[in-house]
Formats: structure tokens, sequence, C-alpha cells
């Protein structure tokens, strides 16, 4: 079953066309990737599907209904969490407090929040710093810190944006298995990613979205090889380049 | 709620309560009143600018509006003044969430919601300057009939109790929004709206019922104000120098904090009492010594006092620690 359908969706601001025509399907349970060149409007299409930005065409369907029109913080009531690709704290609220205020999403009263919080620190390895002020956290913490607190309202889907940027191999290392177990709890994830080797390692399915367009989508490998996604990549003329290479290198 | 936060509670409000069994000078009774007046619609003010980070310029509107509204029952309908003190506070309450309503559901955030409250709170006093209803210029008297019915006291210790027992309720109101849901989602939307909105919260719910209670609570003060001193006019009722005391107390006490409107009204007025003993008849004296204590503040202790204290004790703990 579909749990996120994006159908014929464009943004445009102004004259940009930011999203041009993109559709794409999120099978529950399934971890699924969208990867695509700076600047191709992966941010763009997360603001459409949680809502901070009203597609201009098309429309947006979860668990099958249109939520196309549905404010922000219905949707994360219905089950749509997302992080921010720039990290967004509250700086001035500790660690703790800053979960907490996901929690809070289903959990009314301040202890329930808080033992929440807590289970969720210690899913992503921020139990450590529950009493520090996030403004303290490093880059990594503060990614895990975004990833909690997403966490911490009980989502369905996750909508994951660039999670691993700015973190170095070790760190990738780490958080990778954590973001399978948030799948195996049951969360559904779509991930914007620049880094490859997670992708491969995490993702089911690829979308690759590439000024504007889906111009390619599916297993992992098989999006790699794709012509149009090299091209998207390297530049016009690179996917002939290298297949020529890499004929001319068999025939020494 | 936890003991351990309605212990500085409860130490305030004895410490307050008591003054008027051993001092029985009108002038410090007087100051004490105006001092409580002054921290009940900074407590207002807090709510919405200290943990929801809306800055308001203009809480002259709900002082404003609980005065005239609780003057006016009164003198021109026959409504008792008990009744008339509370439809002030909802008076004020409503006009906090008709000016909310129009300006964030129009986006209007920092500075511009700044301007706009401002701007709300001087049309308010031209209004209430030419108005009939509101007696223009010459302003309403409250026939004085004092008798406890009427909300009129010949002992002015019963106000000191009555107007420490507003700011004691808010005290308890305040400590209670810190622990609750709403405002841990009010203060997420000071922090940052965009990553609030993402965790489900519905930024302008939280935001109109914190205007409204801020609206309310400073409206109190308002209501208070009129029976204390049985008379009111639109430069005193709307006037910029409510809207000024209800924000500067916060700031200098430590806004976001329960306890800082009170340590912050206390301080300022305390020391503009202070200034002008010792600088005699200079006009205006105690407002330079304003100036001064809110320039020291903004550059040592941006926290407030509360924020520097809590710093020092940090400092300390470490230190004795070591």
């Amino acid at each position: 079953m579909s749990l996120l359908s994006v159908s014929h969706v464009t943004k445009r601001f102004g004259g940009l066309v930011a999203i041009n025509d993109a559709s794409l399907v999120v099978e529950a349970g399934s971890i699924t990737g969208l990867i695509g060149p700076n600047g191709a409007g992966k941010t763009t299409l997360f603001a459409v599907v949680s809502g901070f930005e009203a597609p201009t065409e098309g429309t947006i369907r979860f668990e099958e209904r249109d939520i196309t029109a549905v404010p922000t913080h219905v949707r994360a009531r219905d089950g749509i969490a997302r992080t921010f690709q720039i990290v967004q704290p509250f700086a001035g609220l500790s660690v703790a407090d800053n979960i907490a205020v996901g929690a809070h999403l289903r959990h009314a009263g301040r202890a329930d929040a808080l033992a929440v919080a807590h289970d969720v620190a210690r899913r992503v390895g921020l139990d450590r710093d529950l009493h520090k002020p996030a403004a303290s956290l490093t880059v990594a913490g503060r990614k895990r810190l975004e990833l909690a607190r997403a966490l911490a309202t009980g989502p369905k889907l996750l909508l994951l944006d660039e999670v691993l940027a700015g973190l170095n191999p070790s760190e990738i290392r780490d958080i990778v298995p954590v973001i399978r177990a948030i799948r195996d709890d049951g969360v559904t994830i779509l991930m914007i990613e620049h880094v490859m080797q997670a992708v491969m390692n995490l993702c089911e399915r690829v979308y690759v979205l590439a000024q504007g367009r889906i111009i390619a989508e599916g297993e992992p490998r098989q999006v790699c090889e794709d012509q149009a996604v090299i091209e998207a990549y390297l530049g016009k003329g690179a996917a002939a380049r290298l297949s020529s290479r890499a004929a001319g290198g068999a025939h020494v | 709620m936890t003991g351990r936060a309605l212990l500085p509670i409860l130490l305030a409000a004895i410490l307050i309560g008591a003054i008027p069994l051993f001092v029985t000078a009108n002038t410090v009774l007087n100051f004490l009143v105006f001092t409580l007046i002054i921290a009940l619609a900074a407590q207002g003010w807090n709510i919405l600018g200290g943990y929801g980070g809306q800055f308001s310029f203009g809480h002259a509107a709900f002082f404003g509006t609980g005065a005239y509204a609780a003057a006016i029952l009164q003198t021109r309908f026959g409504i008792n003044a008990w009744a008339a003190f509370c439809l002030g506070i909802a008076a004020g309450a409503a006009i906090g969430w008709i000016i909310g309503y129009l300006s964030f559901r129009s986006g209007l955030r920092g500075s511009y919601f700044a301007l706009v409250t401002l701007a709300f709170a001087e049309v308010f006093r031209i209004l209430a300057n030419a108005s009939a209803v509101t007696g223009g210029a010459a302003g309403l008297l409250v026939k004085l009939d004092v008798r406890p019915e009427n909300f009129q006291f010949s002992s002015r210790a019963v106000f000191v109790w009555i107007a420490l027992a507003l700011v004691v309720a808010v005290l308890v109101l305040t400590a209670w929004i810190e622990r609750s849901r709403f405002g841990a989602q009010l203060v997420a939307v000071r922090e940052n709206e965009g990553a609030a909105r993402a965790l489900g919260v519905d930024a302008l719910r939280v935001k109109l019922l914190a205007i409204a209670l801020s609206g309310g609570v400073t409206a109190a003060a308002g209501a208070l104000y009129v029976q204390y001193f049985l008379y009111i006019d639109a430069t005193i009722a709307y006037g910029t120098w409510i809207s000024v005391e209800a924000l500067l107390a916060p700031i200098i006490g430590g806004a976001g904090t329960v306890l800082g409107p009170l340590v912050g009204a206390v301080t300022l007025h305390g020391l503009g009492e202070i200034t002008k003993t010792l600088a005699g008849r200079v006009p205006g004296i105690d407002l330079v010594a304003f100036g001064a204590l809110l320039i020291v503040a903004v550059a040592f202790a941006p926290d407030g006092i509360i924020g520097l204290a809590r710093r020092l004790r940090a400092r300390i703990g470490r230190g004795g620690g070591a």
C-alpha cells in the first residue's frame, strides 16, 4: 500500500519553476530515497509534502486521503514528521525540552512527554546529552536532535532532509543503523541524501530529481547506472564518455 | 506542580503580605499598591512577550480596556464593582484575542507586531479621549462609596493584600504554564516557529491563547488601578507609560521567568523612589534611573535579574564543587 503519493506536483516561485510535474510514491514500511544535484528542488518538494509550501499544481495524498490543503501542524498530527536540512533547534531549551515539544503532540502531560523524550533520546543516542542546552551540541548532535524531535511526534512517515550531511564517516557509520532501526519499528522513511554509500545501504527505492523533474526511479544500483542520472550529475555527454572509456579499457 | 516551584512564590507572598502589618505609613502602602499593579500588568506582558517571544509595545491597550470597562460598567450601568472588575478582565482578554487574531493571522512578527500593538494602543487613547462614553478628556470618576461590596476600602492595607492576591494568582498561573503542554508549545513558538509547526504545534492557536491570557491579566491591573484611585482618563489608561512599564519590568527582572516581572517592578520602583528621595524635586529623575537601569540590564544581564542570579548560583556551585 502506498502511504504517500505525490502526483503531478508543480511549484513555481514567480518565474522560477522549482518543481516541474513531479510524481512519486512511498510504500508503507519502506525507506525511499530522493537524490539529485544541488538546486534540483528536493527540499522544496519536502516543503510541499510537509505543508510549508502549497503546490502550484498537483495533489499530495497520505493514506489515500487528499491532504494538499491541510496545514503543516495538522499533517504532523496525521503522522507526517520532517527534519530540516539546516538544523532548527530550540536553542534556548535543553535537549530534553526540545524533544518534549515533539512528544507533546501525543502526550498532554509533562511527565509523559519527558518520559517519551528520554526513550527517543536513547534510540538516537542522545541520552547522555539530555540536560545540555541544545545550543551546546555538535553538528552531529544537532542532526540527531532533529531526528529525535521528529521521532517523538510518533510519526507514520518521517521525512529526513540530509540528516547525514556534514557528518564524518564514523558518525555516518553510527547513525545508519539508527535510521534502519526506526524503519524496523514501523516508521516509513523518505530521505533526501547526498551520501551515496548510505543511500545504497538503506534505500529500497530511489527517485532522482533534476531541475525540478523526476528523471529516474528504481532500485539504487539500477538508478546509478542510468544514463540520464549520470548526465544530470556530471554534465551532458558524460554517460557516453564514461561508457566509451570503460569499453576502451576492456580492449587494453 | 511541585513544591519547589511554589516555594519562592509563597516566600514572596509572605514577605510582601507582612509589610502592612508593620508599616502603616500611607506613602509606603501607596508605593506597594502601585508597584503591585505595575507587577500585575508586567506579568501579563510576560506571558506573551517573555514566554511567547511576541514583544508588544502596546499593553496599554489591555490596561486601559480593563480600567475603562470596570469604570464605565459601574458609573454608567450601575453594575456591582466586583462584577465590573471581572468583566474588565474579560474585556481585556477579548481585546487581546481580537488584536492577536488580526495581527498573527496576517503573519506579523517581531518589530512589525510591536508596531501594530503600539498603533492599537494609540488609536484607543485617541478614541477614549474623544468619546463621550469614556468621559472624553475630563476622564471618569468612580463615586466614592467606601464599602467592601463596592470594592472600596478605607484601609490601604486591604488593597495591598488584594493586589498581592492577584499577583500571586498569576505567579501560580505562570508556574503552571511553564509545566504544561501549552507552555512548552508557547516557548517552542518563541524559539523557532517553523520548527514548532513541523512538530504539530498550532502556532496561531497557541499565540491567540497567550495574547488573550496576557490581555486579561494586564486588564486586571487596569481595573485594580481604577478601584484604587477611583479615577481614569485616556492618558493614564491608554498612555505609553504603562506599555513601557509593562515591558520594562519583565526585561529587567527576567523575561520568561515566573518571578521576573515582580522582581523587575519592585527593583524599578524601589530604585525610582530612592532616586526621587535622594535627588529631591528634579522632575523625571526616576525616569532617568529607569533608563540607566535598562542600559545596564541589556549590557550586563540580558536575562534580567533572575537570569543573572541563576548564572551566579551556577558559578558558585561549580566553584564549590572544584
